[in-house]
């Protein structure tokens, strides 16, 4: 479907205002978007880029302003408060929403097609729905079966579907609100690709990262937002990471990673995992981690990382044959609550499905895990609120109204919300699972900077994430694992992007070959 | 923003007291006899029964469960009751203890009852509308074998001094109405003020999150089955001396009364959110309805369901449009 006129844009937005009852969240923004092009939104947690889509996509409506879309046929339509999702997509306007939205409980392709079903006659066409997806999710390199049930999936295959749905919807307008924030670098290349076609075809893309780097890479031009403001556009040539960092932030920003201290041998083991083996999904791991120390773990998606993680607090079970020792007691929890009580804290990647209660109050958020820090007998609701009022400060989780519910605030915010949460149990050891997902530069230099305190006053701390830079510069080792196998613990000058995917990928493995794996 | 969002919530939460003086006043209008002091503790101790179940059974909602199997427990912990309190009178003089004993008897029926509906639903993994309507078969059959088909009736010694419990008053109210009284006041305090309340209203809106929260997820649901069962023994020990009798007809129908109780109070069936003083409204409004049919010509009593469905069906749709307004 080719573009009339690429000189034209197809989306105009003039003097765009959106308030959530008395709080202003957007103002005076303009935007022109051309079809061809690949426009990036910039900003801090919470600075207003999603509500700004969902405008655009019709799934919020406007407070004030204009935006008008250019047809096909050239003429402009006013788009004022009958703008509404179904209205967006016949359109061809079409967002991606930063949270995951698939109806968990059906199949691949009935979710790329919802709404959209391919029939014959009266009846569903399966068999070409499909085929379709396949076609879809080849497109996007994705490996999975069509047939299979979206609550089946990793999160990161579950973000592919959902691209492959927007893409069968055909858009002249593609929104992705941070795409690539669950997928590993390999499938967000594909994702370039894919969105380097779109814009041969003439679709106009807005695309919204935390990830500078993609930024630099895709973007042909910037919009940076601070605080429901415009700063400005710029085009993307013109701009360095350091200079999109500065815009966004309003300020210089310190150096992204501290120096941590690497913890003297003699520094207490706190933990230590011997022949462990979780039943389908990891065969073998061991490792010890040490008061004061940053361990990161690296790995593909779908290495074990996180199974091995839940399996260590509670919420999977070990084999028999594990030996779990914690602070010099040996020790297989049956509970997550029993982690907890030992001084463990676990900060799940799932923010949305494992995290945080959507529909519940901040504070109420916060105290879930430690509650019984805050009752004798009765809750403490005055100290519950205090202590939340201090983890806001600490945390700065920034959010404009006290009765707001979690799932209200953006999704950064969110984040620092559920490591809030987390450390209101004041755990000694830290595993933290995917900790700056969907975090803004800003903020990612302070939770580095908590995380080298936490490190540098005795806390132990294991780091999962699929950020090569992050896991690189934070950890003094760092721990591969390869199809639910740590292959090797990497050290000094050993932790380079290279060596580690060597070890992901399974090209170099320090496991004995000889010994028998302790379980399939 | 506050203004509206407060407002909303009032809406919401005063929506129920709303009903309820609406009703008192169509009540006034319709006779006289409406507000005479007997009838008032009349509706009042009537209304304790469904009321105390529905306590428990807010409970099980706000955790996200079910319990249909309420009505025919009741049936049921009552045949026990009558059985062992008249098997009791041969070997025990004191009429006083063998009703002690009864009633230790149907609170530990009622905790087992609710255990055994607790643990199929997380241990065994089955559905609770699934596992709840199959107890409910199994205790609505057992009362009916117990009576043989009719009825069961407590010996007349033990039922006069029993029924003191019912007829009974303090202060000018009835017995069951303090106890009504004292049930919600300790739900209260357990749904709003504990940890265990927290942790029903956090598994009810996202069981996933309450396990990654440290949150015994079975322990808590299994808890609120047998605080379930422990309500409807409760209700069933004011219950039995009122008639003095137990047959397959005994509790019809409660657990859909107390279900609507809860869902009028403003508790969201799905799970997630509770409120006990709702449940008790909801509990006075249901009926109240009856008593006013009682007292009026106008509509048939025989409608007394009818009515109670419509305002059911309201109930929740001023709910949800409060809702839906308060995310735009
Ligand atoms: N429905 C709502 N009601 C009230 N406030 C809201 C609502 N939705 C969003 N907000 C507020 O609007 C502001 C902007 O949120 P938005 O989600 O657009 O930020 P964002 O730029 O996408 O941030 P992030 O990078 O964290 O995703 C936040 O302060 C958020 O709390
Ligand atoms: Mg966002």
């Amino acid at each position: 479907m080719p573009e009339p006129n690429s000189h034209f844009p197809i989306i105009t937005a003039r003097q765009l205002h959106k308030s959530f009852g008395d709080v202003q969240v957007l103002q005076g923004i303009d935007l022109d978007i051309y079809g061809g092009e690949v426009l990036a939104l910039l900003g801090e947690n919470g600075a207003g880029k999603s509500t700004l889509v969902k405008l655009l996509a019709g799934f919020e409506t406007l407070t004030a302003g204009q935006l008008e879309l250019r047809d096909l046929d050239g003429s402009s339509h006013s788009l004022a408060a009958d703008w509404t999702i179904e209205q967006a997509e016949k359109r061809g306007v079409v967002l991606i929403h930063q949270e995951l939205n698939l109806a968990e409980q059906l199949n691949v392709a009935d979710n790329i097609f919802l709404g959209n079903e391919l029939k014959r006659g009266l009846l569903l066409d399966q068999k070409r729905m499909l085929q379709k997806s396949r076609e879809y999710l080849q497109a996007l390199n994705c490996e999975v079966d069509p047939s299979t049930l979206v609550a089946e999936l990793a999160v990161s295959a579950k973000q592919l579907v959902e691209i492959a749905k927007a893409y069968a919807k055909q858009s002249r307008v593609l929104i992705l609100d941070e795409p690539t924030a669950v997928l590993t670098n390999r499938e967000s290349e594909a994702l370039f690709i894919l969105i380097e076609q779109l814009k041969q075809q003439g679709v106009a893309i807005v695309y919204i990262s935390h990830k500078l780097d993609e930024i630099e890479r895709i973007a042909d031009r910037i919009v940076v937002l601070r605080d429901g403001e415009m700063i400005g556009t710029y085009p993307a040539s013109t701009l360095s990471k350091d200079d999109m960092a500065r815009l966004m932030v309003g300020r210089e920003l310190s150096q992204l990673f501290p120096e941590i201290p690497r913890p003297p041998d003699s520094a207490e083991v706190v933990l230590e995992l011997q022949d462990a083996c979780v039943p389908g999904t990891i065969r073998h791991a061991e490792f010890q981690l040490r008061k004061g120390e940053v361990l990161g773990f690296s790995g593909l998606v779908g290495s074990g990382r996180t199974a091995l993680m839940e399996a260590i607090v509670g919420l999977r079970r070990f084999s028999e044959a594990t030996r779990l020792t914690v602070k010099g007691r040996q020790n297989r929890y049956p509970t997550l609550a029993a982690a907890r009580d030992d001084g463990i804290g676990y900060l799940t990647k799932d923010r949305k499905g494992c995290g945080l209660l959507l529909n519940m109050s901040l504070p109420f958020n916060f105290s879930l895990l430690a509650l019984d820090r805050f009752s004798r007998g009765l809750i403490d609701v005055q100290k519950e609120q205090a202590q939340f009022e201090a983890a806001v400060k600490t945390f700065d989780i920034r959010h404009k109204d006290d009765s707001l519910t979690a799932g209200k605030l953006s999704g950064g915010n969110q984040q620092k919300l559920l490591l809030a949460k987390i450390m209101a149990a004041e755990p000694d050891i830290i595993i933290i699972d995917e900790p700056t997902r969907g975090i803004d530069i800003g903020t990612r230099t302070e939770i580095y900077r908590f995380i080298a305190e936490l490190a540098g006053n005795g806390h132990a701390i294991i780091l999962v994430s699929s950020d090569m830079l992050e896991v690189i510069g934070l950890s003094h080792r760092v721990a591969v694992m390869c199809r639910g196998e740590l292959t090797g613990i990497l050290e000094g000058e050993a932790i380079e992007e290279h060596e580690i995917m060597r070890y992901a990928t399974g090209l170099k493995s320090d496991l004995d070959k000889q010994k028998e794996p302790l379980c399939a | 923003m506050p203004e509206k969002y407060f407002a909303a919530i009032d809406l919401k939460t005063a929506g129920p007291f709303l009903a309820l003086i609406a009703l008192i006043v169509i009540g006034m209008l319709v006779n006289e006899a409406f507000l005479s002091t007997g009838n008032l503790s009349n509706i009042l101790a009537r209304s304790s029964f469904i009321g105390i179940v529905a306590i428990g059974a807010t409970f099980v909602i706000t955790a996200g469960g079910i319990d249909l199997s309420v009505g025919a427990m009741a049936a049921f912990i009552s045949g026990c009751m009558i059985l062992i309190m008249n098997s009791l009178m041969e070997s025990i003089e004191s009429s006083v203890t063998i009703i002690l004993l009864a009633i230790l008897a149907s609170i530990g029926i009622g905790a087992l009852a609710g255990l055994l509906n607790g643990l199929l639903t997380t241990k065994a993994k089955i559905e609770a509308f699934i596992v709840t309507l199959g107890t409910m078969g199994i205790y609505r059959s057992l009362i009916t074998y117990m009576a043989d088909g009719g009825t069961l009736s407590l010996n007349f010694t033990i039922g006069d001094i029993y029924s003191e419990v019912y007829y009974g008053t303090l202060l000018g109210l009835p017995y069951p109405v303090w106890v009504f009284l004292l049930v919600a006041v300790v739900g209260y305090i357990l749904l709003n003020k504990t940890v265990f309340g927290r942790h029903c209203f956090a598994i009810g809106s996202n069981e996933q999150v309450a396990l990654y929260s440290a949150i015994h997820v079975d322990r808590v649901k299994t808890m609120t089955y047998m605080l379930q069962g422990v309500c409807v023994s409760i209700a069933t020990i004011i219950y039995v001396p009122r008639l003095g009798s137990a047959s397959g007809q005994t509790g019809i129908l409660w657990e859909l009364e107390a279900i609507a109780a809860v869902i009028i109070g403003g508790t969201v069936l799905k799970g997630g959110y509770g409120r006990i003083w709702g449940t008790v409204v909801g509990a006075l409004i249901l009926t109240l309805i009856g008593n006013i049919l009682n007292l009026t010509d106008a509509i048939s009593n025989y409608l007394n369901g009818a009515v109670q469905g419509i305002i059911v069906i309201v109930a929740v749709y001023l709910q949800r449009g409060a809702w839906r307004k308060k995310k735009h």
